[in-house]
């Protein structure tokens, strides 16, 4: 279970992450919304490990080990999974290689068994189903050439062979076409578990038609500004979020006054 | 590059690496028998009578070392380093036990013998199960060349050249000096006078070498300076692979190795030649470290000959190095693949040269530099279409990878085309291994040192890709010990 508490990010001197609490419990599925620029992606970043970022108050915490002082592989072996909103393109790299490096660095981690090339190849054979993945694109390079809507595949894709416990999809919905869609969203529900937790960052409720969350929160100006459940994405489709940070603004003042 | 056949890539680990900054780097405690240092005739004419030579080579020598005292040291490439003393240098250095000259690898020295093993070259293992045939360098004097017998039967001759200026005087005679003149540089003239041995290879007309050749080199006394050549011939319609592998002990004086590579390849004639150089860099802050100065030429005198030259070079302090092309025949295809590591301080000034004079005659330049730490990386190319090459080709990728902020890579590609038929295609580009694609292997469980070692390797594939299947092994495991502690 992760437990983001009072999270305050800077980026380049700059406040984006302003006091987040989140808590999200085993097998749930939250959904996080928000402003382009509100720092959806700094959020899904810091709790996976990216540098750049620098986390001047708060804690992050998943089954109650303190992720911020894991470097990023260490948080993978624990069983976070980030599927980029902009995945980077690794010439050379085969992307089956590169997977399976993975799979086993985090198997040996554990102490566990690591997979052999015949085991890994059924493996990835079968998780490529699962998101209707051509084959070709395994021995591809990680990326390599992969339109938008493939790379988003390949996100989901991976996801499935790596088998997290923690799932951030950052606009894993971005870019796909409406077969995709609907594809990578069932692929999502097959992996859904009581035991594996997705954190969703989207713009559109479309995405939530297809995989309904537990919980939606608006994010906006570095904070969690209202939480409700599946019905606030439509709201919030239907009516933008200027009102969300104007009921948040008056909160806040009358919170003031009351002091 | 030693214990690299039992350990594949994928499954080491950092801790493999652990205090390891250059494995091949140690020196075996045996009785040489050293020359002190200085070079002047009397020298030369000692090289050639401990040899054994006959007249003709001791005043080829002579001639050579003649033109070279007239000649001044290049300084055209983009190389910085400390003027070299050629007076405090020893150019002979043999293993005592060798005067008796071992008739077979039981004879040799256990010593010797255990060194190979150190650097990964077990010579019986590799004659009984690998079909590799090795001629072992060790300092100045061939080893051991083994499975002679087999290649006796297909024809080849593959031998220390010292021994074939006795046994096959006439082919030597023939070919020696054709490819690479004694007056074509500063080094190769140092080279025609004072090298102590090296490979000689021919490949009878038609004949496919029935396995591959490999030659190891390695640089034990101190002060010496290693001076090999090489002459490989391939008949009409002959192939051969042909491998090499260089070491040399951490030192911190620095060493130089200047040697000569002729390939000759008459008609439908095709050479592979690779090589695995991992020469002692030097340390961190520049001490020490091989000056690696080779001329290497290949002449495709025949129609459809082919040439390949593949090199990994990822050792010396200093590499200055160009393996060439002269493409003569008609429809001859001359190829360049090459994977360059600087890091620390080293600097590498390499390319080749592909000399287009038949005509319809291909070229292909692949060349990957990477460099990181201090490192300097140029890569220096030519390609001349002469006026006869009618419908020349030539196709170059010049790629660099920078690993860090202090390291550099410059490209110098000079191109000169005398016939107007001639197709030209050049692709070049720079990249920084990125920290977004550091970033990504990391969330997806990997190091970040293997994720650097896979983006290199990745890098490296085309080139890695043109050499023997267990080379391409040794490649990429180099490549990881190399970059060890380049990043962060
Ligand atoms: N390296 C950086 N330097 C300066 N500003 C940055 C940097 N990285 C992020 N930011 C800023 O931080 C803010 C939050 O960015 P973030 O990517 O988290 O937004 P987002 O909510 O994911 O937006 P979107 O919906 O457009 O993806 C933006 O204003 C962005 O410009
Ligand atoms: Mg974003």
């Amino acid at each position: 279970m992760l437990k983001v508490d009072n999270l305050h990010v800077s980026v380049a001197g700059k406040k984006i992450l302003n006091g987040i609490n989140l808590s999200i419990g085993a097998g749930e599925v939250h959904a996080i919304m928000g402003p382009n620029g509100s720092g959806k992606s700094t959020l899904a970043n810091v709790i996976a490990g990216r540098d750049g970022y620098e986390v001047t108050a708060g804690s992050v915490t998943y089954h109650g080990k303190d992720l911020l002082a894991m470097k990023p592989e260490e948080r993978a072996w624990e069983g976070v999974f980030l599927a980029f909103q902009y995945p980077v393109e690794i010439p050379g790299v085969n992307n089956t290689y590169m997977l399976k490096a993975g799979v086993n660095a985090r198997r040996k981690h554990h102490g566990e068994q690591e997979l052999d090339a015949i085991e890994f190849m059924q493996l990835i054979r079968e998780k490529a189903k699962l998101v209707e993945l051509d084959q070709s694109f395994l021995s591809r390079g990680v990326n390599e050439g992969f339109s938008g809507g493939e790379k988003k595949r390949n996100e989901i894709f991976q996801m499935a062979v790596l088998e997290p416990s923690l799932a951030l999809l950052d606009e894993t919905d971005s870019g796909l076409d409406i077969d995709a869609l609907r594809i990578v969203a069932q692929g999502v529900n097959a992996l859904r578990r009581e035991d594996r937790s997705i954190v969703m960052v989207t713009h559109y409720q479309r995405l939530l038609d297809y995989i309904e969350p537990d919980f939606v929160h608006v994010l906006a100006d570095g904070k969690i500004l209202k939480s409700g459940d599946k019905s606030l994405a439509l709201e919030l489709e239907s009516r933008g979020y200027d009102w969300v940070k104007k009921e948040a603004a008056d909160t806040e003042s009358a919170q003031a006054k009351s002091v | 590059m030693n214990d690299v056949k039992q350990k594949p890539v994928v499954e080491s680990t950092p801790e493999d690496f652990a205090g390891q900054e250059y494995e091949a780097g140690f020196v075996t405690d045996i009785e040489t028998d050293t020359l002190p240092p200085g070079l002047n005739e009397d020298v030369i004419r000692h090289i050639s009578a401990k040899k054994d030579e006959p007249e003709w080579l001791l005043n080829w020598r002579l001639e050579a070392f003649r033109h070279w005292q007239t000649m001044t040291e290049p300084h055209w490439a983009h190389v910085n380093y400390e003027p070299i003393d050629f007076q405090s240098i020893s150019y002979y250095s043999a293993p005592k036990s060798k005067e008796d000259g071992p008739k077979s690898l039981d004879e040799v020295d256990p010593k010797l013998l255990e060194t190979y093993e150190k650097l990964g070259i077990p010579l019986r293992e590799q004659e009984m199960l690998a079909g590799v045939a090795v001629d072992a360098v060790f300092d100045s004097v061939s080893v051991a060349t083994t499975f002679k017998g087999k290649l006796k039967e297909a024809g080849v001759i593959f031998c220390p050249i010292s021994e074939a200026v006795r046994e096959h005087p006439e082919l030597v005679q023939q070919y020696l000096g054709t490819v690479v003149p004694t007056g074509d540089n500063f080094y190769a003239a140092l080279n025609s006078a004072v090298f102590t041995d090296g490979s000689f290879v021919y490949i009878p007309k038609g004949v496919r070498c029935p396995m591959e050749l490999s030659t190891y080199f390695r640089i034990n006394a101190m002060n010496t300076g290693q001076f090999e050549r090489t002459l490989i011939i391939a008949d009409a319609g002959a192939f051969v692979s042909y491998l090499e592998g260089c070491t040399a002990p951490q030192r911190d004086e620095n060493q130089l190795h200047a040697a000569v590579v002729e390939l000759v390849l008459l008609d439908d004639a095709q050479i592979k030649y690779a090589t695995v150089q991992n020469w002692y860099p030097g340390d961190e802050n520049g001490k020490g470290g091989i000056y690696n100065f080779v001329t290497k030429r290949a002449d495709c005198r025949g129609d459809r000959s082919k040439v390949s030259w593949t090199q990994v070079e990822t050792g010396s302090a200093i590499t200055w190095k160009y393996p060439s092309c002269v493409l003569r025949g008609d429809d001859s295809v001359g190829e360049f693949y090459s994977v360059a590591l600087t890091k620390m301080r080293q600097e590498a000034d390499t390319g080749t040269k592909m000399i287009h004079i038949g005509k319809r005659t291909k070229s292909t330049i692949v060349s990957k530099g990477i460099a990181a730490g201090h490192g300097q990386q140029a890569y220096r190319g030519l390609v001349r279409i002469a006026k006869s090459a009618e419908g020349a080709r030539n196709y170059t990728q010049c790629d660099s990878l920078l690993i860090g902020d202090t390291c550099g890579a410059h490209t110098f590609p000079y191109v000169e085309v005398k016939n107007p038929t001639a197709t030209m295609e050049h692709e070049a580009t720079t990249s920084k291994i990125g920290e977004d694609q550091l970033f990504y292997c990391q969330q997806r469980g990997i190091s970040e040192e293997d994720a650097v070692n896979m983006i290199v390797n990745g890098f490296c594939k085309d080139v890695f890709n043109e050499l023997p299947m267990e080379f391409a092994v040794e490649a990429n495991r180099l490549m990881e010990v190399s970059l060890e502690g380049a990043v962060g």
